[in-house]
């Protein structure tokens, strides 16, 4: 398929702006202006429509089919939700207009949907207060590192490491470590939990706080959480939650109860907004009352008479993290999707999500290896370990699946699990679905065990083949330039 | 399995030194080859920096993972392999010879008595 | 339930085949661990959440004439950027790791890349960050990676907000920050080329700058290699559509706001974080980066590329901790930049600077109202000096159904009564001429 370049025909043009009604302007110096227009593509309208019609049809996503990627959580994105955040008495607000004399008042819905998001959240998630600025989960852990880093600072205490699990998602210790700090690993046990002796003899004065996801990374629910916590306090440290695995204990607990500190929550996970292929996502952070001052700012705040306000003298806060409030059109979503589920809705998201999860489990556990083999929760971990002795390995079983018409599974992560599939169906699968992807998953061992030439051959169906990673990072070619 | 002329570190470096200069030829081991994968790029220091023993040298980049490469002596880097980016094919072929990376004028070459010989490394490999 | 496909009896019979109850499946998590039922809001049906956002909606004004500006500009969208990005294959997919069967979101990020590095002048651009401001501080980042130095030489003619982003994520970090001032409104250049030494990381400019003028950076270029530091420009994508590229320029780093590249002004996001660099510093650059290969069937294709720099797989060593980014947001830049097309940039521009020029006519001919500045070298952009603080006016404007401006007094000192005016391809002649008349009566 031809790039757009390669389908520019000069004179070709798409949309025009309309004629000018003013005088053109002679005042601009020519040493500043540029010499040529940029060498943009020339297409007609029909043949660009044409164009990215064809690219997203080399494409899967959720309304494709089954996309079970473990800790992405890859639940329906409701249609009515797009609907909403697209009218334009929210898509053309200017984010400036609050900040100008009496603009606030001609901004009352949309000021109320970040306070009204942020009392959700925080009843879903037992905290004192959020910040919706952070723009992606990786953004809200950065966000939080920043608040542990004032809370020290603030209180005199001289902290220089984040104790992060081993089977942590990559952008916990990347966050901690262009925090400022060092990194800790603590080892998981034999049965998938923290190892609690580790974590006591790594616990110092000078450990700043922990960074966790629960249940971890492998689907399992840690029932000493509370334990860690309080030995994170007992040196004055904090715990974070990293709240990619909301989805399967929403409703049922919250990170605030177990005695997490701070809390960041993917909007794009939990909340069903899409993914965009990479984002937009929206990661906003929550935290206990002793943290609220050190919240970004600004902060929206409800005055005596009803109405909504910025609010940015906060003495101790970290500062601006996002530009303005945060990605408005994403938490618009995740409000419009909380208002639809309500308490019960929620309840049967983790409820569903868990059993969902435990069935796919539970039939596949004769195929694959399964390393750990207590309850799961939302999503639960394979190894290919058992196909290894054919040549298979989970790349193959994956690209195999993708022959079958399903999206797979995350493949090696989390890293503490040699061979990894992460399988998460969610909430939002039939029982339909999941025995298509178990007959696809069970066909496949027996690929594996029978004729491992043909995994090893897959993708044949896709829109391409396997892909030449080596060479595309030898000699990268990252741009088409005339 | 693992050339008897070299002495090698817990980070996978290979050191062979020649018997009668002070030269110490540089490469990573054939199990960090298989570990990495297809090499895509290397970063490697310029003649005349001066090293430490344990210090980081440079990088070594694969599809998979990017890893440090250490310096198993100290002294001064003598030579680097110019033609081995051009080549990276090498690497699965003669991870010994053809790939290596640098040569460092040892400052003390005693300091290899402390890193492990073919048979120790083959040994503590097998827990891998 | 909303979005819940499997019905009670097909749970009963999975419950069954697992042998378990409900309750059972969460019995892992300790009793007092276990919240009471939340108190959250009865849940609202398609219907009633439909009634609920229009109201809500409606409280927000519609119609407002912007002349508001501040690095954020309501430009015009065309209708077939909304149409592509509604596409679910695009919208509801995941990061391509699974290049096989992403191949559209993989060429859409090549393309639009190239796109970038075309309207820039750079030689690589990533797949894109969250916004300008986090695009600044990856940037800074990237120069001190790169140089080993820890001073950065920052203009307040650089967006304030941008600036106070910088410093907040820097706090911890031991950053020399050396701020200059403008000079009637623009770099003073030859301040800041004596001020750059052997301690400078990089230099941090903005064209056109916050104030609206358009300058030439190629000097400070050159006195940053001279001393082995690095130029950092902060561009405004549309602005490229006439000027002179940063690229041209010599600068080794190049950021951007893409909101005005086809994306709603949306109350402050999502955004669109633009990098671009020279080649060299590739693997510095942090995000995703989109590259060429083929495919085992002898097809060109696309993956994403040198990985190994990203939080995934280096981890604590990577070098940003970027994962989700903006990959929806670059598509709709693509779109947007394919649709006008070389000419309808440039026109596009062009409309722009002359609408400006035509509005600071206006304006500037009510005999109380001022320019700010001398220059007349603006993009879209201009400071008017009014007779009252801008606290007064601006409300007066708004209540006559037009934003005005922006008031500088919110970011800087004695400017109490300066107003920061935007005009854009999308403002008439009449809502000009009625923005000069209606200032002129509420002075």
């Amino acid at each position: 398929m031809k790039l757009i370049f390669e389908k520019s025909i000069t004179g070709r043009r798409g949309v025009k702006p309309p004629q000018s009604d003013v005088p053109s302007s002679t005042v601009l110096d020519k040493k500043l202006l540029r010499e040529k227009p940029a060498p943009l593509p020339e297409l007609s309208e029909l043949d660009a429509v044409r164009h990215f019609t064809e690219l997203s049809r080399r494409n899967f996503g959720i309304d494709t089919n089954f996309y079970p990627l473990g800790s992405c959580t890859m639940k329906y994105n409701p249609k009515v939700t797009e609907l909403v955040a697209s009218s334009p008495n929210f898509t053309s607000l200017h984010p400036l207009l609050p900040q100008i004399p009496a603009g606030d008042k001609l901004t009352q819905g949309a000021l109320q949907v970040l306070y009204e998001t942020d009392l959700l959240l925080r009843e879903i998630t037992g905290m004192a207060a959020f910040s919706m600025q952070p723009m992606a989960g990786a953004h809200g852990e950065l966000t939080g590192i920043m608040i542990i880093s004032a809370y020290h600072k603030a209180k005199g205490n001289v902290k220089d490491t984040i104790l992060i699990p081993d089977g942590a998602h990559g952008t916990n210790p990347a966050s901690a470590s262009i925090g400022g700090y060092h990194v800790k690993t603590i080892p998981s046990d034999e049965n998938g939990y923290m190892d609690m002796d580790a974590l006591k003899e790594a616990l110092h004065d000078h450990v700043a706080g922990l960074m966790l996801t629960c249940p971890d990374t492998l689907g399992i629910f840690n029932p000493r959480i509370k334990e860690i916590c309080d030995l994170v306090h007992s040196v004055d440290g904090l715990v974070y939650y990293d709240g990619a695995n909301l989805n399967a204990i929403v409703g049922k607990a919250r990170p605030g109860d177990f005695g997490f500190d701070i809390v960041h929550l993917n909007l794009h996970k939990t909340f069903a907004t899409p993914h965009g292929a990479g984002g937009p996502g929206s990661g906003p952070v929550g935290v206990v009352q002793k943290l609220v001052d050190f919240l970004p700012v600004s902060v929206v705040v409800k005055k005596k008479d009803g109405t909504f306000a910025l609010e940015y003298s906060r003495p101790k806060t970290i500062g601006y993290i996002a530009p303005f409030y945060g990605n408005f059109a994403i938490i618009l979503r995740a409000y419009a999707y909380i208002l639809m589920l309500g308490r019960i809705g929620l309840e049967r998201v983790s409820e569903n999500a868990v059993l969902n999860a435990n069935y796919i489990r539970e039939k596949l556990k004769p195929y694959y290896d399964l390393p750990y083999a207590q309850l799961c929760k939302h999503e639960c971990v394979f190894s290919a370990s058992r196909q290894n002795q054919y040549g298979v390995h989970a790349l193959d079983i994956a690209k195999g699946l993708i022959d079958a018409g399903f999206h797979p599974p995350t493949i090696y992560f989390p890293l503490i699990v040699k061979e990894a599939l992460m399988i998460e169906p969610t909430e939002t699968e039939s029982k339909e679905t999941m025995d298509a992807f178990v007959d696809a998953m069970i066909e496949i061992a027996k690929l594996a065990e029978t004729e491992p030439e043909k995994l090893k051959a897959a993708p044949l169906t896709s829109p391409a083949g396997r892909l030449d990673e080596t060479s595309a990072a030898r000699n990268p070619n990252l741009a088409y330039l005339d | 399995m693992f050339p008897k002329e070299c002495r090698y570190a817990e980070t996978h470096e290979w050191a062979r030194p020649e018997k009668e200069t002070n030269i110490v030829t540089v490469g990573i081991t054939g199990f960090a080859v298989e570990q990495l994968g297809d090499i895509v790029y290397l970063e490697l220091p310029k003649v005349g920096a001066k090293v430490q023993k344990g210090s980081s040298l440079g990088m070594v980049e694969s599809v998979k993972a990017t890893s440090e490469l250490y310096a198993p002596v100290s002294g001064e880097v003598a030579e680097v392999n110019s033609d081995i980016s051009n080549n990276l094919e090498i690497f699965k072929s003669d991870p010994y010879g053809k790939a290596w990376l640098l040569k460092i004028k040892a400052s003390d070459k005693k300091e290899l008595d402390s890193l492990m010989d073919a048979e120790t490394y083959e040994k503590q490999l097998e827990g891998h | 339930m909303p979005f819940i496909a499997n019905t009670d009896q097909q749970r009963k019979e999975m419950l069954a085949e697992l042998g378990l109850t409900m309750e059972g499946l969460f019995a892992d998590i300790p009793k007092q661990l276990r919240c009471k039922p939340l108190n959250l809001p009865q849940a609202l049906s398609e219907q009633q959440l439909r009634e609920h956002m229009t109201a809500l909606g409606a409280k927000n004004s519609t119609g407002l004439t912007y002349f508001l500006g501040g690095g954020f500009y309501d430009h015009f969208i065309p209708a077939a950027v909304d149409a592509i990005t509604s596409r679910s294959e695009f919208y509801t997919a995941y990061t391509p790791y699974q290049p096989e069967i992403s191949q559209g979101t993989l060429q859409a990020i090549y393309e639009y890349q190239s796109a970038i590095c075309r309207l820039t002048e750079m030689e690589v651009a990533n797949a894109s960050l969250y916004d300008g401001g986090t695009a600044i501080y990856e940037a800074v980042t990237m120069a001190i990676q790169v140089t080993g130095r820890n001073k950065v030489i920052i203009d307040d003619s650089v967006n304030p907000i941008y600036r106070v982003m910088l410093e907040s994520y820097t706090r911890n970090l031991k950053i020399d920050h050396e701020r200059t001032q403008n000079t009637d409104g623009l770099i003073n250049h030859k301040q800041i080329c004596s001020d750059i030494d052997e301690h400078t990381a990089a230099v941090v400019v903005q064209n056109p700058n916050f104030f609206g003028f358009a300058d030439d950076f190629t000097d400070i270029a050159h006195a940053a290699h001279e001393k082995g530091a690095l130029l950092i420009v902060s561009c405004y994508p549309v602005s490229l559509g006439i000027f002179k590229t940063p690229g041209s320029m010599g600068a080794d780093i190049v950021t951007g706001e893409g909101q005005s590249l086809g994306l709603p002004l949306s109350f402050g996001g999502p955004y669109l974080g633009i990098i671009a660099s020279r080649e060299k510093y590739v693997r510095k650059m942090p995000g995703r980066l989109v590259g060429q290969t083929t495919d085992n069937r002898g097809q060109r294709g696309f993956v994403l590329t040198l990985q190994t720099r990203e939080q995934h797989i280096r981890r604590d060593k990577a070098t940003s901790n970027i994962c989700t980014n903006e990959s929806l947001c670059a598509l709709r830049a693509l779109v947007y930049l394919t649709l006008l097309g070389k000419e309808g940039l440039r026109e596009t521009a062009q409309l722009c600077a002359d609408k400006a020029a035509y509005a600071f006519k206006r304006l500037t001919a009510i005999p109380s109202v001022k320019p700010r500045f001398n220059s007349k070298n603006f993009f879209n952009e201009f400071v008017v000096e009014l007779p009252k603080p801008t606290g007064q006016i601006i409300p007066k404007m708004l209540e006559q159904g037009i934003a005005a401006g922006f008031p500088l007094s919110k970011y800087y000192k004695n400017m109490e009564n300066s107003l920061l005016v935007a005009v854009t391809e999308k403002n008439t002649k009449q809502q000009i001429d009625k923005l000069a008349q209606t200032l002129e009566a509420c002075l």
